[in-house]
């Protein structure tokens, strides 16, 4: 019987919803529920096996991923929760970093902590760094304290070095699980046992704070799709990349936060594998943001901490960080509704404010008079005003003309032409000097990367990225409007644990090793094994390794050999790629241990190579030429015209329902047989 | 004004800021990797800054962007494959553990600019950190402006003299190669720009940027008040107390800030060279007046600080300077008191101002540990906002992780928090400072260094706003320790430390009650007569 799987995204504004069939697709995107966000889903549900012609109670699986999780920690609608942790540290989640992310602003607001002063309680009690016992937890304390905690329907708790020692959290949480039945608990030594206590506090807390509500829909869907006949195994895509139980979702629903996204890259990571393509950097392009991914090897990169809820234009240090398992994206205000405008120094500002989708840009008339980036790519000719949307939005170039001289135009003394350009080229140079920060973070040279762009907004800009950044390949896949809901269906049942305990390599404890990486082994493979009890599960250990001293580490796959020597030439080895050059005399330690455990891949059948196709050449549109700065003519046909081994040299313009490709001149697109446009810089 | 240089320019100062990411991604010193205290710019061929990361703190960030005038003038004839050294207090950025490493930019065999960049060590030898020196030759080694790599070959007689002068060698070579590399990437990725706009120089872009935030600067001093005003404040100091004095003078052009009046140098090491004044001079002004337009050689030009020579914030070689900080962070708290009477309403009240850090030796059964830590207090309440609590401010510097601390060496942090009634009434309230509390292990003894102001003057208020907390520093058994210097700590005894909250604003009569409500509620304020 054909597998069906069904593919869930719940977005800020839409709701998408993929249905495979076999090989083939059936999308649809339903305005996103906020209230009951289970109902956009049944709609969306209903339309996609009608399209199909499927029954619900076929569907063999239901993936889902979601925003819900990050908007609750964004807007601060969580549940009503307490967080318990070390006398003396009652303000770890206040008092942050005790910097400022904006060193010029006088007025200056730090976002709150997420719970409230008041609701943080302290026990007498106190671990070491080692692990070791300081003061003991006194029953009686907790005993008292729960007194206090009637009130609340969440509970965080999270001690000083608990990753190293857990006994004192777990203590606590069986007294107030005596206690409180009915009350959430979530455990810092659970939840994120890392060290650095601010992040591993927050993320605890963040954990609390959406778990009441997250576990609430996640039951009422469960129950709908069920009365919807689809009562199939659901799976939730969590931040890493992986896939994992609606049940392990319940208890760690801060492990969804991002993983509509997350998507997104595992889209693009199968593309790459499917193209053979070694190094991609996705790029995923919205309406109000813009994310920046690497994948090496087919895999995304990872991190371990990562920051959401920003509060000031998207600055680093101005949201919370959240230290789970998780892809690693950089995230910018850059998308197609971004504002243009003039900053005191006559320089073109493009975003982070958004038009949104009401008002929007100024070009769909509904009220935006500012302009926005889809107004400079309208008058730049890179969209058809009559065709927008598959022709559902009219767009309104003197709207956008308007709009573009009296922002930016009469300010800078610039026509409507150029002050478009100047904002698109601005927006462009903003998301280029991401990716190129991003990569150096990373260590890695953007030098011989292929470009996959997928989203509304990412097929219009990708080209002119490309030429800012020197990659000279892009491929455009198709469904690229739905890519993350189609992602869920690529990922793998996953799940990373780790542990913070650092061990100097001049002492190294192969028994302790050995223990550790057990019980993360166990911990990891019984994840995993609850979704998918029959299959292979293979495991890759990483440690996490710097030189005694430094401040960053770097991962280093596990060797054969579990003892000191073997360690240290991986870690020389991969500390030289990134670096240059090892540094003589100084000690080696490993800080985390990480080890993931995951289903294998679905097997990819690769690309074949293009035929020598017709050259096409499309009907004559004017297009902005940056090189000369005025419009030229270019080639504009349907997507469907590039069949495979069709090409098109650019200038050209490539459109369909959901998005728009630009060629720029001096590239050449070429129709692939799985769909995809692959766009190459003409030798 | 054309796109491309609008363009030239967001690149500069986004390489500038990958610059920075790539030496705190191979930096070993705490100080580096952990608090961020460095800097990185680009400059053009004659030295002028035109980009910096706005990673950084003001000390560096505005000292530095004087120093390769210095190296212009020293080095000599300059050729690619050169990286220069000092760190000269006066030519770089005011005591000897800050790096500062320039690389001149050499684009078709011409040169064409520099990348410039600084980095606060750990250790430089000498006393090792703190404030106990006589004369800078005690605070450690001297590195006059010399190359560091002559065509691309490093000078190994330097790195040997270096390796012999200090304690922490390993780390600290290995900072100086982390200020090189970065150098080096922000130079690749100008070459690239350049080749991508064809340009053949920063000339053109260099007048551009120059030009545009020169103006911009000038139009908001302009539409100030033609009016002079004088500052004062009293702080702890180490030997005596210390009277910082300015006055302001706004031109059509240019703002004058002159500390005449301020007391002389201190005997220990304290002492501020003029550069540093410059710097958190010139930052008060800045964020004041002129937020939002980039730190380049001409945004700060209009903004002209002078000190008298042999005052304490002009003190010349060979002053004492390895904790210039402690009386630098607090310059621009005086520069705010005469700003405040120019522009009403616009400024702080006095905050914490100079961070709350601290040094431990600690001495175990078989090794020794040095363990550095930041902190801060409170900040001054603004015109409508409550100050913030326990942030650094005004320098730009994070704390590090207490575990992370306790894994850098035997120190037991009991206490790191928020100290209740501490923030200044007034109708805003000043931001709390906080407690802490250190020790070591059993079987361990430790020497405290403390780097404290605000011990006998605490911040004060502004407009009818109290003063904020003062800082108390004292070992468990309740004897009082001094603001600055080391003592030892006895066996099984701990250090107790409460640092200085911010001043309050506006008369206390006239904070709303909700906000009343909310600090009682919060515990920010636990006193019954509020």
């Amino acid at each position: 019987m054909t597998a069906i799987n069904l593919g869930v995204d719940i977005g800020g504004t839409f709701t998408d919803v993929v249905l495979e069939v076999g090989e083939r697709l059936h999308s649809t995107k339903v305005l996103t529920t906020y209230a009951a966000p289970e109902e956009a889903i049944l709609a969306g549900l209903a339309q996609v096996c009608a399209q199909a012609d499927v029954e619900p109670a076929r569907i063999t699986r239901i993936l889902h991923g979601t925003t819900l999780a990050t908007n609750a920690l964004i807007e601060r609608k969580g549940a009503k929760t307490a967080f318990i942790t070390t006398d003396g540290f009652r303000d770890v989640i206040e008092m942050r970093t005790e910097s400022r992310f904006e060193q010029y602003d006088l007025n200056l607001v730090l976002p709150d902590p997420l719970i409230a002063r008041d609701c943080r309680f302290t026990l007498h009690e106190r671990v070491d760094a080692g692990g070791n016992v300081l003061i003991p937890l006194d029953d009686a304390e907790v005993e008292a304290l729960a007194a206090r905690l009637e009130d609340f329907d969440s509970i965080a708790i999270g001690f000083l070095h608990s990753y190293a020692n857990p006994e004192h959290e777990h203590r606590v949480a069986d007294i107030l699980a005596a206690r409180f039945p009915a009350k959430s608990l979530s455990l810092s030594s659970e939840v994120s046992p890392q060290i650095r206590e601010y992040e591993r506090f927050n993320t605890t807390c963040a954990n609390a704070y959406v778990r009441p509500m997250m576990a609430d829909y996640l039951g009422r869907l469960k129950a709908r799709l069920a009365e919807a006949g689809a009562d199939c195994p659901v799976f939730l895509m969590h931040s890493g990349g992986g896939l994992m139980s609606l049940e392990a979702a319940r208890q760690f629903p801060v492990r969804l936060v991002e993983s509509g996204p997350a998507g997104g890259a595992i889209f693009a990571a199968d593309l790459a594998r499917r193209h053979g393509l070694d190094r991609v950097l996705s790029f995923d392009m919205g309406g109000t943001t813009a994310k920046i991914c690497l994948i090496r090897g087919g895999t995304p990169k990872t991190a371990r901490v990562f920051e959401v809820a920003r509060t000031y234009r998207f600055k680093k240090g101005s949201g919370m960080p959240i230290s789970i398992p998780v892809i690693d994206m950089v995230e910018i205000g850059a998308g197609g509704g971004s504002l243009g405008s003039v900053d005191a120094l006559g320089r073109i500002q493009a975003g982070p404010e958004s038009a949104g989708s009401e008002p929007g840009p100024a070009a769909y008339g509904r009220g935006g008079s500012r302009p926005a980036v889809t107004d400079a790519d309208l008058i730049l000719g890179r969209l058809d005003p009559d065709n927008f949307a598959g022709g559902s939005i009219p767009l309104k170039p003197e709207a956008s003309e308007t709009a573009l001289a009296e922002h930016i135009g009469q300010r800078l003394d610039l026509d409507a032409l150029t002050a478009a350009y100047g904002l698109s080229e601005m927006v462009d140079e903003n998301m280029a000097n991401a990716a190129r920060v991003h990569a150096v973070e990373n260590g890695e040279d953007l030098a011989g990367y292929t470009m996959i762009a997928f989203g509304g907004a990412a097929p219009l800009h990708a080209g002119r990225l490309c030429e800012k950044l020197g990659l000279t390949r892009l491929l455009v896949p198709p469904g690229a409007g739905v890519g993350s809901a189609i992602g869920f269906l690529r990922a793998p049942y996953a799940y990373e644990a780790t542990r913070s305990l650092v061990m100097r390599l001049d002492a190294f404890d192969a028994e302790a090793a050995r223990e550790l990486l057990a019980a993360l082994r166990d911990e990891a493979e019984s994840f995993v094994r609850d979704c998918a009890p029959e299959a292979d599960i293979s495991t890759e250990t990483v440690l996490h390794m710097r030189y005694r001293g430094q401040g960053w580490d770097i991962p280093v796959p596990l060797p054969d050999r579990l003892e000191a020597g073997a360690i240290q030439e991986a870690f020389e080895a991969a500390y030289s790629n990134l670096f240059g050059r090892t540094v003589a005399g100084l000690v080696p330690e490993v800080t985390v241990w990480a080890l993931s455990a995951a289903t294998p891949l679905r097997p990819i059948e690769p690309v074949a190579g293009a035929p020598a196709g017709e050259t096409a050449t499309g009907t004559e549109r004017q297009l902005f030429d940056a090189s000369t700065g005025a419009l030229a003519a270019a080639g504009a046909l349907e997507r469907t015209a590039l069949g495979d081994g069709t090409v098109i040299a650019g200038p050209a313009i490539v459109t369909e329902a959901e998005t728009t490709i630009i060629v720029p001149r001096g590239f050449t697109a070429k129709g692939r047989a799985d769909g995809t446009i692959d766009i190459r810089k003409s030798s | 004004m054309s796109v491309a240089n609008q363009i030239i320019w967001n690149r500069l100062i986004a390489i500038v800021e990958e610059q920075a990411q790539a030496l705190v991604r191979t930096a070993f010193s705490t100080s580096v990797r952990e608090a961020g205290d460095l800097s990185a710019g680009v400059y053009d061929q004659a030295g002028n800054m035109l980009a910096q990361a706005v990673t950084g703190t003001p000390g560096h960030v505005n000292a530095m962007a004087e120093a390769v005038g210095h190296f212009i003038r020293e080095i000599g004839e300059m050729h690619e494959g050169d990286t220069y050294i000092t760190n000269d207090p006066w030519k770089g950025t005011g005591h000897l553990h800050d790096i500062t490493v320039v690389t001149p930019v050499f684009h078709k065999a011409r040169h064409v600019g520099f990348f410039a960049c600084t980095a606060h060590v750990v250790d430089i030898g000498g006393r090792g950190f703190g404030a106990d020196g006589d004369s800078v030759y005690e605070e450690g080694l001297q590195i006059p402006i010399m190359r560091f790599a002559d065509r691309g070959m490093v000078d190994e007689t330097l790195i040997r003299i270096i390796r012999t002068n200090t304690r922490t060698p390993d780390q600290l070579v290995g900072d100086i190669y982390a200020l090189a590399a970065c150098n080096d990437v922000g130079l690749a990725r100008l070459r690239d720009t350049l080749e991508e706009y064809g340009a053949d120089d920063l000339e053109e872009i260099s007048a551009f940027i120059l030009d545009a935030s020169r103006t911009a600067t000038i139009e908001r001093i302009a539409a100030l008040p033609r009016a002079s005003a004088k500052g004062h404040m009293r702080i702890d100091g180490y030997t005596a107390p210390v009277d910082l004095h300015v006055r302001l003078e706004t031109h059509d052009d240019h703002i004058l800030c002159d500390f005449a009046g301020t007391s002389g140098t201190d005997p220990k090491g304290i002492n501020v060279p003029e550069v540093y004044t410059r710097a958190y001079a010139a930052y008060a002004l800045k964020c004041t007046i002129a937020p939002d337009i980039p730190n380049n050689t001409a945004s700060l030009e209009p903004f002209r600080v002078t000190a008298p020579r042999g005052s304490i914030l002009n003190a010349p070689r060979p002053a004492p300077v390895a904790l210039r900080h402690i009386i630098g962070h607090l310059i621009p708290d005086t520069v705010f008191d005469a700003l405040d009477q120019i522009l009403p309403g616009r400024v702080p009240a006095e905050g914490a101002g100079a961070l709350c850090n601290f040094q431990l030796s600690i001495f175990g059964p078989e090794s020794e540990h040095e363990v550095l830590t930041f902190n801060s207090g409170g900040t001054g309440a603004r015109p409508t906002l409550d100050g913030l609590n326990a942030t650094a401010f005004p320098s730009g510097v994070m704390t590090m992780p207490v575990e992370a601390t306790e894994h850098s060496g035997p120190v037991i942090i009991w206490r790191k928090e928020l100290r209740a009634d501490s923030g200044g009434e007034g109708t805003c309230r000043g931001g709390l400072g906080q407690h802490m509390e250190v020790g070591v292990p059993d079987g361990h003894r430790f020497v405290f260094s403390a780097m404290f102001d605000r011990v006998d003057h605490p911040a004060r208020g502004r407009a009818g706003g109290g003063a904020g907390a003062p800082t108390i520093v004292e070992r468990s058994d309740g004897t009082r320790l001094g603001g600055k210097g080391r003592s030892a700590v006895p066996e099984g005894q701990t250090v107790r430390l409460a640092f200085p909250g911010g001043g309050g604003y506006g008369p206390p009569e006239k904070r709303p009650e909700e906000a009343r409500e909310r600090d009682r509620r919060l515990g920010y304020v636990s006193r019954e007569d509020e």
